[in-house]
């Protein structure tokens, strides 16, 4: 080995740390201040939006748009962060604490965990806005308001619907695991669906493997005729899956991207409940903003509901273009 | 590596290079140093509290798999045991009534009796523990779901906090630990005595011989004598049993547990204890290695946080850490084969 072999060594962590450096810089808010159009202002706003979503996830990269917009048009400073799990969302929020941001959105997937922290936060007088679910434990961490859909509420909704399309046998598709709020979906839906109603666990993580067990899932049973996707994957996965297995089924889903504003068009699926989910990264920016600058409050210690909306062949072409675009 | 020293300069920094966990000290300094200059709040009390909290769990698992590896195997059920010995903990709290002191004595000796299995299987049938550990990780997978909606009706069991001698129990593993008006999680604690209890036995015991032995080559430590089956079984055990620790802490401190938790850490582990010297292949490592590693991830993770930076590029950072520590480690162990004697 010749005397160059340590400077070589070295070369490892010296690119780690380039590699560090290369990542991008998080969002500036640009600011106009025109003090004519805009409320007075208290100074500079730093918001941290912190999901249970994973990353890359459709439906999350929605509210994060939302969230972006508002802080865009509102001179807000965003950050978006995300953690499936529990432990560590709840690190996350800790994290925005320690940074001292103006506001924190945090969605309450599992409420027990992030207690602790979203508590904290309040103690710290950080103004905390919870989405998307735990919308019954929210006021008793000490949040501002809750935005959010109620997942028990529009299951039933979505059952009943499919329940009025004439359908006799119902397949809820369950495609995370250690989700509560898509537990209450299914458990809605049958509720409001009145016949029988089965649940199928699949990975989203797969999209093969949720083809494939809900193509054998309607292989087995060929009665099944109403299939419940609680996401947008899963339902081009069960359009698919209801072709290939010759079904006769009908598809529904939870939640909108363009593949299924494609399918509704189409035919394939029948209608999609929507939870606006655009609002929830949108409103809480507003609803921070407004809390900031004019102490104001939204919501009068109710849920401020996003959803659910449905849409079907009568109202889909104006929402497809939204969804295209990555706001609906 | 108890060499006399020669006491010129060279041999010196030979056996500083020769030690497994110098690349992982080099990395961690990096990312500390960049980190606390270019943010606002990675060196204030409140986020060391937040990073090293992040470090914690993961140190105390990866400080056991670097073990396992040094002994030459692995375990990708380690994630998934967290959540299962979490779960058993609070079915038997929540929903049978049980005291948590008494609980927990029972997830114990079911994260035992998988690493006891784990070992067992490995050694007697001379599978790699790649495949046997895989096996028992999907099956672990299922047994989180399936059990947890059998018994709970969903997908999550919470509730903890009102169970009998939660206070107590979460005391020892869930409290915090008050430093300068900031709340310090005591799985901190936890994971420096991991640490430092895994590097005496590694480094000072007939025991971590005998690991380094069947790492090397399990067939020349049993020709000498080395007891092959009861060592690889130990180190399993003590894989499980860090998961339990893990799950544990977990339990108490989030009042609750998800059945899917832990997926996809078991890698996590594996690439913290690479990151500090462990190789894939056995015989060599060290547990302050891995415990830097964790260190560095945890600092990773939460530094781009504090950064602002879009949290979708951690992956790449990490892919870029693990390939580099790998290539440092690489380098300075060709270096030590060439000095030692």
């Amino acid at each position: 080995m010749t005397s160059t072999r340590p400077a070589l060594a070295l070369a490892g962590p010296v690119l780690a740390g380039l590699a560090l450096l290369a990542a991008c810089s998080g969002p500036t808010a640009s600011r106009d201040d025109d003090p004519a159009t805009q409320a007075p202002t208290a100074g500079e706003l730093r918001v941290a939006v912190i999901s249970h979503g994973t990353a890359g996830d459709a439906f999350w990269n929605v509210v994060k748009n939302g969230a972006t917009a508002a802080g865009e048009q509102l001179g807000v400073a965003v950050d978006y962060h995300s953690d499936g799990d529990p432990a560590r969302q709840a690190t996350l929020v800790d994290n925005a604490v320690s940074q001292r941001v103006g506001g924190i959105v945090v969605s309450l997937a599992n409420p027990d965990a992030l207690k602790t922290s979203v508590q904290n936060a309040v103690r710290a007088g950080i103004p905390v806005i919870t989405i998307n679910s735990g919308s019954g434990r929210s006021a008793e961490f000490g949040a501002l308001a809750h935005v959010g859909q109620e997942e028990d509420v529009a299951g039933e909704q979505a059952g009943r619907r499919l329940r009025e399309a004439g359908r006799g046998k119902l397949l809820c598709v369950i495609h995370e695991a250690g989700n509560i709020g898509l537990d209450q979906r299914c458990d809605g839906a049958r509720t409001g669906f009145g016949g029988t109603a089965t649940t199928l666990q699949v990975d989203i993580n797969n999209p093969t493997d949720v083809e494939a067990r809900i193509k054998g899932a309607l292989q087995t049973d060929t009665s099944v005729d109403a299939v419940l996707a609680l996401n947008p994957q899963v339902a081009v996965s069960a359009v698919n899956a209801v072709k290939g297995a010759s079904s006769r089924a009908a598809v529904a889903t939870f939640d909108l991207n363009g593949d299924v504003t494609d399918a509704i068009k189409a035919g394939d699926v029948l209608f999609a409940v929507d939870q606006q989910q655009y609002e929830q990264g949108y409103l809480p920016i507003v609803m921070l903003k407004l809390h900031h600058d004019n102490a104001n409050t939204v919501g009068g210690g109710r849920p401020v509901l996003t959803g659910p909306g449905f849409v079907d062949r009568s109202n889909v072409d104006r929402v497809a273009e939204y969804a295209e675009r990555g706001t609906r | 590596m108890k060499r006399a020293a020669t006491g010129t300069r060279t041999a010196a920094l030979d056996r500083l290079v020769a030690r497994p966990e110098v690349g992982a000290l080099l990395g961690a300094l990096l990312v500390f140093a960049f980190f606390s200059v270019t943010t606002e709040r990675f060196l204030s009390t409140a986020g060391v509290a937040t990073w090293l909290d992040d470090a914690s769990t993961l140190g105390i698992m990866a400080v056991a798999v670097a073990l396992l590896m040094v002994g030459g195997e692995f375990d990708l059920s380690a994630g998934v045991l967290t959540a299962s010995t979490a779960l058993v903990t609070a079915v038997l709290a929540t929903e049978l009534g049980w005291n948590t002191w008494a609980a927990l004595p029972v997830s114990l000796v079911f994260a035992l009796a998988v690493g006891v299995l784990n070992g067992w299987l490995v050694v007697r049938t001379g599978l790699p523990s790649f495949i046997v550990t895989l096996g028992t990780f999907l099956a672990l997978q299922g047994l989180n779901l399936g059990v947890t909606r059998l018994v709970t009706g969903t997908v999550q069991v919470s509730g903890m906090r009102s169970a009998d001698g939660y206070a107590s129990a979460g005391y020892l593993f869930a409290s915090t630990v008050d430093v300068g008006g900031t709340a310090f999680p005591v799985s901190i604690l936890w994971w420096l005595l991991a640490t430092a209890v895994a590097s005496v036995v590694l480094l000072r015991t007939g025991f971590g011989n005998r690991v380094f032995a069947v790492g090397g080559s399990a067939a020349a430590a049993r020709a000498v004598g080395v007891p092959v089956l009861r060592t690889k079984v130990a180190l399993f055990t003590t894989t499980a049993f860090a998961a339990w620790l893990v799950g544990t802490t977990n339990v108490l401190r989030f009042a609750g547990v998800q059945a899917n938790q832990g997926i996809g850490l078991e890698f996590q582990y594996i690439v913290a204890a690479v990151i500090g010297g462990c190789l894939l292949t056995g015989g060599f490592g060290s547990a302050v290695g891995a415990a830097l590693g964790a260190l560095i991830f945890g600092m990773a993770r939460q530094g781009i946080v504090y950064a602002n930076w879009d949290s979708d590029w951690f992956q790449l950072f990490l892919g870029a850490m693990l390939l580099a520590a790998v290539l440092v480690n690489n380098a300075l162990r060709r270096r030590a084969e060439r000095v030692r004697p």
